[in-house]
């Protein structure tokens, strides 16, 4: 299979290196390349004033040698010839010490096509330094003018691009370049001795499409809005998760619905797959086709088509998102879900682009059908308090009370606590407001029935 | 120690070069690493990882403008390249002549390696995870799934300043970690150990990796039969050495002084006032010989050195990196941290730990009635504006008339750091230092020591479901 994603190739000459590498392959040995380079631009300011601008290119290759069932890996942060060459002999070295493993093997085309998304924005790559900077002092003005109580903390502009090249000895060549921007803003907002923090950002391909004024409103809310806020009462009551928490919590889920996970026995849901496991109106779909969705990608990490997947439907667990490898292992094929965090790392298996199949009403709506509720403005500590194995939630949250249809009284310092299992079968409403947020989840609204809030 | 990455002659015309556009300090820190890892999972050792990471980067300063650019090109031509970009980056203009003459420091090593990693064979670093794997099954028969990873690195390092400053360090880590689930009637459960100092492979025959398999082992069989935590506020005991996280979240960063200087920590202004009981003394320790935030210099050429930030309940100073040392005009106190030479520096802690009470560690649970005892934090995060934080419990359990009871599943705790910190009223005689850390500020992870004797904190809120 060979490939060229969106409508620009990348540099030949990193093509060029994967395919000399996967060359070198020895009988019985099966050798891919990933070659990469990139670069980015980060602009922080502070009161006006440019504090840190950040000019930064990179490169590497990974390469990864199997032979009798045994995986070897090495990469380096060049791509100087001496060192790609140790790499390569690192790689092969390191084999010896791996266990034999049946199924390790790279990816073989499987005839599902690709389907090209365009993936990078010319306006972008031609932008210059002073326009950067000035789309962080404005977020900086737009923010401050949108509430007279709020700080800035930092005003961020940053964008990226990288081009990325694989080839491998059982046929997979693929290459393509990217890029990308954002605006993002820290504000904090003053209440006696405490002080509240809000985020708001704006995400992109076209620097001049990004939505300076929602990133200020956002930002100047969610910091004006914990004005006054006292930590609440212990009871259960239903949770109102705002689409930046719906997403944070779609990735703890995704892990649960991981082939691999799946097949070492860590994953919750194995062996139910048929059964409901969450409201008949939950639908979770994992589309990175969709050109909306922040990791939208043609092809996986091991360079097959990336591809949508429906994991539950109306409730029902329909399917496991694999690899290669656990699609093999697990009597299966490969879903096209092979994640890869760059040249330092092989694939793993997860999702690449979820989103809860959306309802129909705005998160308005929504408060104003609720008599006694909490919104779930953020949650901290999801990585120490979440156990995707056990099922066990429980995570710090901030956020306003419902009463009565209508925003209360804001409350901090509590937490929300309940399982994954429950959680999902306890979903009373899923919004329609569809947020396309920086993460691997689109964002909106959802609501949980029956949550533990733990408080004084 | 080895040659330098980048030869003294070098390094002065790329910073005089580095200052042309104007900018009044300029920086270059060269990094040259080299890793192996291993993981084992499923009873497999699935894969053996090397890695090389070696660049540079280059920081230019004017006014309150700092301008950065990063290579994997170590040649005088590719420094040069990136020395302009950090000088553009940092001025719009201006420009002048400086030439800059350094000094090499002394060495300065906190510990010695004994067995660097690569004089050690991939069989005997993988043979750990072999160990492991077979101590954490041996455990109970409801250990289902083991998964273990090894990692080791040894990181040569050069930062030179136009200031004058040539500092040479090399750091070498080694890690092991482990996960095991166990499978009950009532689902699966987890347990969670890791091993880790600023040594080499000698780690291995000072620390028993049995041991540590075993606890990860027993920390997972032992919540099989575990009840959910209780929802609500109440006292909870935190065992020695499991527990310095509390600190690091709930004020070590808040005594960041970048993140003071704006204004956004609650500890802004507060030096000189009492923010615990007189019991309380908190350090932050890069010299600390092994642990794993040991630093000889920190990542801005500046010795590291022991703070003290908490002196008997008074606060008495913040952490320091350059740019707010400059700014104050007073002296940095070696807590400028980067990631890597793609990172810019900023402050970060080393080693924090609070220092021993007089308590007896039994008088503390046999005090209490009714609580909560954590046998082992897991991971934490703070919001410094507000002081609110949590931590993770991996091992807790009940404690009732004293005693410690039932094990609980995993949950959250949060509270507020100022309010906890002065909550603390009851301090062991047993200090530990715990697992080793990563913090991340800022989207950057640096190697971080904790440590605390056993302590009792009056109320602190359980996230937990029963009531």
């Amino acid at each position: 299979m060979s490939t060229s994603r969106g409508a620009h190739a990348v540099d030949p000459a990193l093509i060029e290196l994967a395919d000399k590498i996967v060359a070198q392959a020895q009988a019985g040995e099966q050798v891919e390349a990933y070659v990469s380079r990139g670069q980015e631009t980060s602009v922080r300011v502070y009161e006006g004033e440019v504090e840190q601008f950040t000019s930064a290119q990179s490169e590497g290759i990974g390469i990864r040698v199997i032979r009798n069932g045994r995986t070897g890996f090495a990469y380096a942060g060049t791509l100087d010839p001496a060192s790609v060459d140790e790499v390569l002999s690192e790689a092969r070295d390191n084999v010896e010490f791996g266990t034999p493993d049946e199924w390790a093997a790279l990816a073989t085309p499987d005839g599902v096509p690709v389907q090209p998304i365009d993936l990078w924005n010319e306006a972008l790559a031609a932008y210059g330094t002073q326009s950067k900077i000035s789309l962080a002092q404005q977020l900086e003005r737009l923010t401050l003018a949108a509430d007279s109580r709020i700080r800035v903390e930092e005003a961020n502009y940053a964008d990226g691009s990288g081009e990325v090249a694989v080839a491998s000895t059982t046929g997979i060549r693929t290459s393509g370049r990217e890029n990308g921007c954002y605006v993002s803003i820290g504000t904090l907002a003053d209440d006696g001795p405490e002080t509240h923090t809000g985020f708001g950002f704006a995400v992109g391909r076209n620097p001049e499409g990004l939505d300076l004024e929602t990133a200020a409103f956002e930002a100047a809310q969610r910091a004006t809005r914990m004005l006054g806020s006292t930590k609440p009462k212990s009871r259960r009551l239903t949770v109102v998760l705002d689409p930046f928490v719906t997403a944070q919590f779609l990735g703890v889920i995704s892990s649960t619905l991981n082939g691999e996970a799946v097949i070492k026995g860590r994953s919750l849901f194995a062996n139910r797959l048929g059964e409901t496991v969450a409201n008949p109106f939950v639908t979770l779909v994992d589309d990175p086709t969709n050109p909306l969705a922040y990791s939208a990608t043609d092809v996986d990490g091991e360079g097959l088509a990336a591809r949508r997947n429906v994991l539950i439907e109306g409730g029902v667990l329909k399917q496991f998102v694999h690899s290669s490898y656990s699609g093999r292992r697990a009597g299966t094929a490969s879903t096209g879900n092979a994640v890869r965090g760059g040249f330092k790392g092989t694939p793993g298996c997860g999702c690449l682009a979820l989103q809860l199949q959306p309802g129909l009403r705005s998160q308005a709506d929504i408060v104003s059908g609720l008599s006694d509720a909490v919104l779930i403005q953020s949650v901290m500590g999801l990585h120490s308090g979440v156990n995707a194995v056990s099922g066990d939630f429980s995570t710090g949250a901030s956020g306003v009370m419902i009463r009565n249809g209508a925003l209360a009284e804001p409350v901090k310092e509590f937490t929300i606590a309940s399982t994954l299992q429950r959680m999902l079968l306890d979903v009373a409403e899923v919004g329609g407001d569809v947020d396309w947020l920086p993460m691997g989840a689109a964002g909106l609204t959802l609501v949980v029935d029956d949550v533990t809030m733990s408080g004084e | 120690m080895s040659s330098s990455l980048i030869d003294h002659d070098v390094l002065e015309r790329v910073l005089s070069s580095a200052l042309r556009s104007g900018g009044e300090f300029a920086e270059v820190y060269a990094e040259d690493k080299r890793s192996t890892s291993a993981g084992l999972d499923d009873g497999k050792i699935e894969q053996v990882t090397s890695g090389r990471d070696r660049g540079a980067g280059i920081r230019v300063v004017k006014g309150d403008t700092t301008g950065f650019a990063h290579t994997a090109d170590l040649s005088e031509a590719g420094l040069r390249a990136a020395a302009d970009a950090a000088g553009a980056a940092a001025s719009q203009g201006g420009g002048g002549t400086r030439t800059v003459a350094l000094t090499r420091q002394a060495d300065h090593r906190v510990g010695a390696v004994t067995h660097y990693p690569d004089t050690i064979t991939k069989a005997a670093k993988v043979d750990i995870l072999r160990r492991v794997d077979e101590a954490a099954r041996a455990s109970g028969s409801a250990i289902v799934q083991v998964s273990a990873g090894y990692g080791d690195s040894r990181k040569q390092v050069l930062i030179a300043n136009s200031e004058g400053v040539l500092a040479e360090d090399e750091q070498v880590r080694t890690l092991l970690r482990i996960s095991a689930v166990a499978n009950g009637d009532a689902g699966m459960q987890t347990g969670f150990d890791s091993l880790g100092h600023t040594i080499g492979f000698e780690l291995f025959d000072r620390y028993d990796v049995e041991e540590v398999a075993q606890r990860a082992a027993r920390q997972a069989l032992t919540k099989l039969k575990a009840r959910p935590a209780p929802s609500g506020s109440m006292p909870v005991v935190i065992k020695a050495g499991s527990g310095g996280v509390l600190f690091h979240e709930a004020c070590g960063h808040g005594l960041e002084a970048d993140l003071v200087g704006k204004g956004s920590s609650v500890y802004k202004g507060r030096v000189g006032e009492r923010v615990a009981a007189d019991f309380i003394t908190l350090i932050d320790d890069g010299t600390m010989p092994d642990e794993w935030g040991a630093i000889g210099f920190d990542d801005e050429g500046h010795v590291s050195q022991r703070n003290v930030l908490i002196e008997n309940g008074i606060l008495t100073d913040y952490m320091w990196d350059y740019l707010r040392a400059r700014k104050e005009g007073r002296p940095q106190s070696g807590n400028g941290r980067r990631q890597s030479y793609m990172h810019l520096p900023m402050v970060r802690m080393t080693n924090t730990f609070v220092t021993n009470g007089t308590d007896d560690p039994d008088d503390i649970v046999r005090s209490t009635e009714k609580g909560v005892y954590v046998a082992k934090l897991g991971g934490g995060s703070v919001n410094t504006a507000s002081g609110d934080f949590v931590f993770g419990m991996n091992e807790a359990y009940l404690i009732e008339n004293g005693e410690i009871t039932e094990p609980l599943r995993a949950g959250n705790l949060i509270g507020n750091g100022p309010k906890v910190l002065q909550d603390i009223d009851m301090l062991g005689n047993d200090f530990e230092m715990g697992n080793p850390g990563t913090c991340g500020k800022d989207g950057q992870g640096v190697p971080v020591g904790d440590g605390q004797p056993t302590l009792r904190v009056k109320s602190l809120t359980i996230g937990g479901t029963a009531s």
